[in-house]
């Protein structure tokens, strides 16, 4: 709730002053309502009858922050910056004191207003985030010239990319990469892995899936049904679960990617419930909400990463001749997603060049236009939906192997959900985004485990912030397809 | 009138709902000539624009366009078809770029079926087999071509959105072109144009008819574009037909000047009436 | 036939409530068209506030049922509708006039943000409400099966059937119903003619989050357990049956929630309870498909 300031600079100050206290008095009280109820009063219903608690303290503090941070935002906007600044270094000391001071002296601890820790201490981002932009608005009024940032940070991207492989390559055979570091780094090349499959479909054909969870759990059934039916292996399924995933994602999308694209999105979210209805129900096939038990895990070339295989089946340490230890099954499933992962990637950026790519990246900017050029939208949507859906299933078929255990919970709405955040907030059609989202949203809250119960409130925050802010994404950039003229113009 | 006609459109009427936009048209295009409509506003002439380009599908008629690919009635086919085989390119009265895209990937999009076939359907164009290679560097040519005669070679790495509008609306041209259509329908080409840009318009159009050798088909409000270039004219009001003929006839018709006028007023030339619509 | 009236009983209960969430779609669809994905949650939040104010009205003292519903009744649509006029506020009004997949990505984050809200606020815990409204009265009885309509389903029905005629009269009378049409058909123009815009817009989320709030707390009452994940389902049902009923139109949400109601009454007694959602959600696939501009929609053409 940001107010547009209308104020000029020749407006006398006390006008100002009066006119933003009456708006923060207004953005305080709708506070107040927003807050009366829910916040409020705690529901419990420990002993079977409902009863409440109350945490009137929780609305004071919340109220305050608001007019306060509404009063702070109006000044900077208004050119009142130090008033602000100093302002909010009074009430970050103040916070920060009482912060600091209940972890030594829990006497202290009633002056904080929430019931988490967490939420406490990110109050503190409020003072903090005001003091910034003031100095940020205060620096730029000086400096008026500020040019040339833009052409230096797109070469450095390339860079980047190569880092980040270099860094994912190294990363197991690291002294401080333990077992848990290497899962939650796999944990975080699945979903990137996903986050760029999802990309083929919302980044660069613009059709919003809701429903993307749908075709990893295909992928993910697939292998664990063809595996412990007919005894199938991995490295058979795997491109067996993507040509399913795809054959279902073109089914699917073959009635519905007429719709606008709106209705798509809800059609989508309706498909993957759906599915994951199915899967439930269907016990006989699926196992129910059970799932499928000890599926089977991939191997190395044949080569089993077990302590003593299966008669006639050769084990990885064995062959190679050194010492059993569970972290190469670990590491070898660490590479295992890293490569997928890596073919998705070189895979967009691929068709990104054909006119396949090119008629997707179209038909997101003008579908009306295309169908003027004789292009097919719905082939084209389709083939964006099928390959979409087909790294989806390598995922499921890899989600699958990983785990040995799979149950329809693993597919939820929130599961789609989570992975179209983190292709909005990595920035709608960016590959090195999605990676750096990916590592936000799922590597970091899996280390503080305390951030967990917060990341899907986070998600939800972050992904309304990113559209009010960059409603085409956080790296919105777009590079060219192909130049005319080379390189050699520096457009920036 | 020359010869054979490219596009015959016979009977053609469209309704939606109880609201009748077209109301029984019939007339003929003919190949290397400009053929133009015009109209008062509502007259149902971007009607029969989305009727002969696929996006609206009329309630009666027939449309028969007899061109370089083949003779085809374009009512019988899909959307995206009357471009992809009977070679009908059109412009948008609002102008249509994929704007987030370059230039040069504009005009190279409206290759995509060449470009296709080219890359096996994709599948082989993956692995970097196929005439591929060739064939892109082919549509890049074909592209660069007709940024020289739009004059937007310098532009063509911007984006699409950058250009100023007068450009954006040569680029829609350009792209049009880039589908080698037989049949080249612009909606209202000159429309936000100024005096200069209206007549390298001109220009461009007629250069168009004469060395690529297809037919235009033109909506115009404009008069001094209409009048200029054009080698017929197709008059529509609330939806009919109601005078046809080569310019000189359609200044003098009297029709046309009630059309445009109104019936009390008589004073001035038709041509004079039309400048002063917007 | 006794089986079959009772069913029809509890489908008209249940599609009143998705009706009421259905206006609320519809209507915003009809004036910014653009699924308001958080509405669902707006009702579960509606549920919410029910059911605090009912313990806080209990431990004042006010046991009279029918007072405590009215006073539940306003309050709870009060502080809904804040909900729904802040939700405008932050999450859509700064992407009016921006692309058509901006306003919906920032609507799932408001949906999964409220929520998370929720969640973290009361817990996971369903919360039980027992028995405010009881009791039935028998209409017949046949082959042994008696057909009863419960006092909740009385009032369910009335509440709906009193707001919908309320409604229509704020839509076709009143300056702002004027001013609402006026923005649907064309919002430059309503402009220019001096219609506050986002005033309007602003009013539509209200009036469609209180709308939600009554349906939150109908179901509340009706089924005695809430928790904070009820609004998704509840969502994209009442979502489904303003598309089925033609989205943009008022009657259209409330004969579509209607349908999607007794569909999913007749479902779930005839056929496999399990498969109730499947069966709303391929009647959105269905409608969706073979008839886009629903029963009561106009259809939409497309402009080039």
């Amino acid at each position: 709730m940001i107010a547009r300031a209308e104020t000029r600079a020749d407006v006398p100050a006390s006008g100002v002053l009066a006119s933003l206290l009456k708006r923060a008095a207004l953005a305080a009280g709708v506070a107040f309502l927003l807050t009366v109820g829910i916040v409020g009063f705690e529901l419990v219903s420990s002993t079977g009858e409902l009863e409440y608690h109350t945490r009137f303290g929780s609305i004071v503090v919340t109220v305050a922050a608001v007019f306060f941070g509404y009063l702070a935002m109006g000044l900077l906007q208004a050119g009142l910056i130090w008033p602000a600044i100093i302002g909010a270094v009074v009430v970050g000391a103040v916070l920060l004191f009482v912060l600091v001071g209940s972890i030594r002296d829990p006497s202290l601890e009633r002056f904080l207003p929430y019931e988490s820790s967490i939420v406490d201490w990110s109050l503190l981002m409020f003072p903090v985030g005001i003091v910034l932009r003031g100095l940020w608005l205060f620096g730029k009024a000086r400096s008026q010239a500020k040019t040339g940032r833009i052409a230096g940070s797109r070469r450095y991207s390339g860079w980047l990319a190569w880092a980040l492989i270099g860094a994912a390559l190294v990363l197991p055979f690291m002294p401080f990469a333990d077992r848990r570091l290497v899962d939650i780094a796999t944990l975080t090349l699945t979903y990137i892995m996903l986050g760029w499959g999802l990309n083929i479909v919302v980044g660069l054909a613009g059709l919003l899936d809701l429903g993307y969870v749908a075709f990893y759990a295909v992928g993910a059934y697939s292998y664990a049904l063809l595996s412990t039916n007919y005894g199938l292996g991995f490295w058979v399924c795997l491109p067996l679960a993507g040509a399913l995933a795809a054959t279902f994602g073109i089914l699917l999308g073959f009635p519905v990617l007429r719709l606008r694209g709106d209705y798509l999105a809800i059609v989508t979210l309706g498909f993957g419930e759906m599915i994951r209805i199915v899967l439930i129900n269907w016990y006989w096939f699926t196992g129910g909400p059970n799932g499928i038990n000890n599926v089977a895990r991939p191997s190395f070339f044949g080569l089993d990463f077990d302590r003593n295989p299966d008669e006639g089946v050769a084990a990885f340490h064995t062959f190679f001749g050194i010492e059993y230890s569970p972290m190469q099954r670990v590491v070898f499933l660490y590479f295992l997603i890293l490569a997928c992962a890596l073919v998705t990637n070189h895979f967009t950026l691929r068709i990104r060049k054909m006119p396949l790519g090119r008629a997707w990246e179209a038909l997101r900017e003008d579908e009306t236009a295309c169908r003027a050029l004789g292009i097919n939208p719905t082939n084209t949507k389709l083939t964006a939906f099928a390959f979409g859906a087909m790294f989806a299933g390598f995922a499921g078929s890899f989600f699958a192997a990983r785990q040995g255990f799979i149950s329809p919970e693993s597919f939820v709405f929130l599961e789609s959900a989570v992975i179209l955040a983190i292709v909005v907030l990595g920035g709608l059609g960016s590959q090195i985004g999605i990676v750096l989202a990916a590592v936000v949203l799922i590597g970091i809250p899996e280390f503080f485990r305390e951030l967990k119960d917060y990341r899907m409130l986070a998600f939800g925050l972050g992904m309304v912030l990113i559209m009010v802010w960059r409603p085409g994404g956080l790296l919105a950039h777009r590079d060219p397809t192909m130049l005319l003229h080379g390189r050699k113009r520096g457009r920036s | 009138m020359p010869d054979a006609p490219l596009l015959t459109v016979e009977h053609l009427s469209m309704r939606f709902g109880g609201l009748v936009a077209v109301d029984d048209v019939s007339f003929a295009a003919a190949d290397r000539a400009i053929t133009a409509i015009i109209g008062p506003n509502g007259a149902g002439k971007t009607t029969v624009f989305n009727c002969l380009t696929g996006f609206y599908k009329p309630s009666i008629g027939c449309m028969r366009l007899d061109g370089a690919r083949g003779s085809f009635l374009l009512e019988r086919l899909d959307g995206f078809r009357v471009a992809q085989k009977a070679g009908v390119a059109r412009t948008f009265q609002n102008i249509r770029l994929f704007a987030g895209m370059s230039v040069l990937e504009n005009l190279v999009v409206a290759q995509h079926n060449r470009l296709m076939k080219a890359s096996g359907y994709t599948v082989l164009g993956l692995f970097g087999l196929g005439t591929y290679r060739a064939e892109e560097q082919a549509a890049v040519e074909r592209a660069r071509y007709w940024l020289d005669r739009t004059g937007l070679t310098n532009a063509a790495d911007d984006q699409a959105a950058s250009l100023p509008y007068g450009a954006q609306r040569r680029l829609e041209i350009a792209r049009a072109m880039c589908t080698e259509p037989v049949l080249l329908c612009l909606d209202e080409p000159a429309a936000g144009l100024n005096a200069r840009e209206s007549a390298e318009l001109n220009e461009l159009l007629l250069k168009i008819r004469d060395d690529e050798k297809i037919g235009i088909l033109l909506i115009e409000h404009d008069m001094s574009v209409v009048m200029e270039i054009s080698d017929y004219i197709v008059v529509l009001d609330y939806g009919r037909k109601i005078a046809e003929g080569v310019p000189s006839e359609i200044r003098r018709d009297a029709n046309v000047i009630k059309a445009y006028l109104g019936e009390a007023e008589d004073e001035g030339p038709a041509a004079r009436a039309g400048e002063a619509r917007p | 036939m006794a089986y079959f009236s009772q069913q029809l009983i509890n489908g008209l209960a249940l599609g009143s409530i998705y009706g009421l969430i259905a206006i609320g779609y519809t209507m915003v669809y009809g004036i910014i068209g653009m699924i308001n994905f958080a509405h669902g949650d707006i009702y579960m939040l509606g549920a919410f506030h029910s059911l605090i104010l009912f313990l806080i009205l209990g431990s004042l003292g006010v046991t009279w049922v029918p007072l405590a519903i009215l006073l539940v009744l306003v309050f709870a649509m009060v502080l809904t509708a804040m909900y729904g006029w802040a939700v405008e506020r932050v999450a859509y009004r700064p992407l009016r006039g921006s692309t058509r997949i901006a306003p919906l990505i920032s609507a799932i984050g408001m949906s999964i943000l409220l929520q998370n809200y929720v969640l973290l606020l009361q817990g996971a815990r369903g919360k039980p409400l027992h028995g405010v409204v009881t009791g039935s009265i028998p209409l017949f009885e046949q082959g042994g099966f008696v057909v009863q309509i419960g006092y909740m389903q009385i009032l369910i029905i009335l509440v709906t059937i009193v707001l919908m005629a309320g409604f229509t009269w704020l839509i076709t009378r009143t300056t702002l119903g004027r001013a609402q049409r006026a923005c649907e058909q064309d919002r430059r123009m309503a402009a220019l003619l001096g219609v506050n815009i986002d005033r309007t817009i602003s009013m539509t989320f209200v009036i469609g989050a209180s709308l939600a709030a009554v349906a939150g707390l109908m179901v509340t009452l009706y089924y005695g357990i809430i928790d904070f994940y009820i609004g998704f389902v509840a969502g994209i049902k009442a979502f489904t049956a303003a598309v089925l009923g033609g989205i943009g139109s008022l009657p259209g949400a409330m004969l579509g929630g209607m349908l999607i109601g007794l569909i999913e009454a007749f479902w779930s007694a005839y056929f496999t309870v399990e498969y109730k959602d499947v069966a709303a959600f391929s009647v959105l696939v269905l409608v969706l498909i073979f008839r886009p501009t629903g029963l009561l929609g106009k259809p939409d053409v497309e402009k080039v």
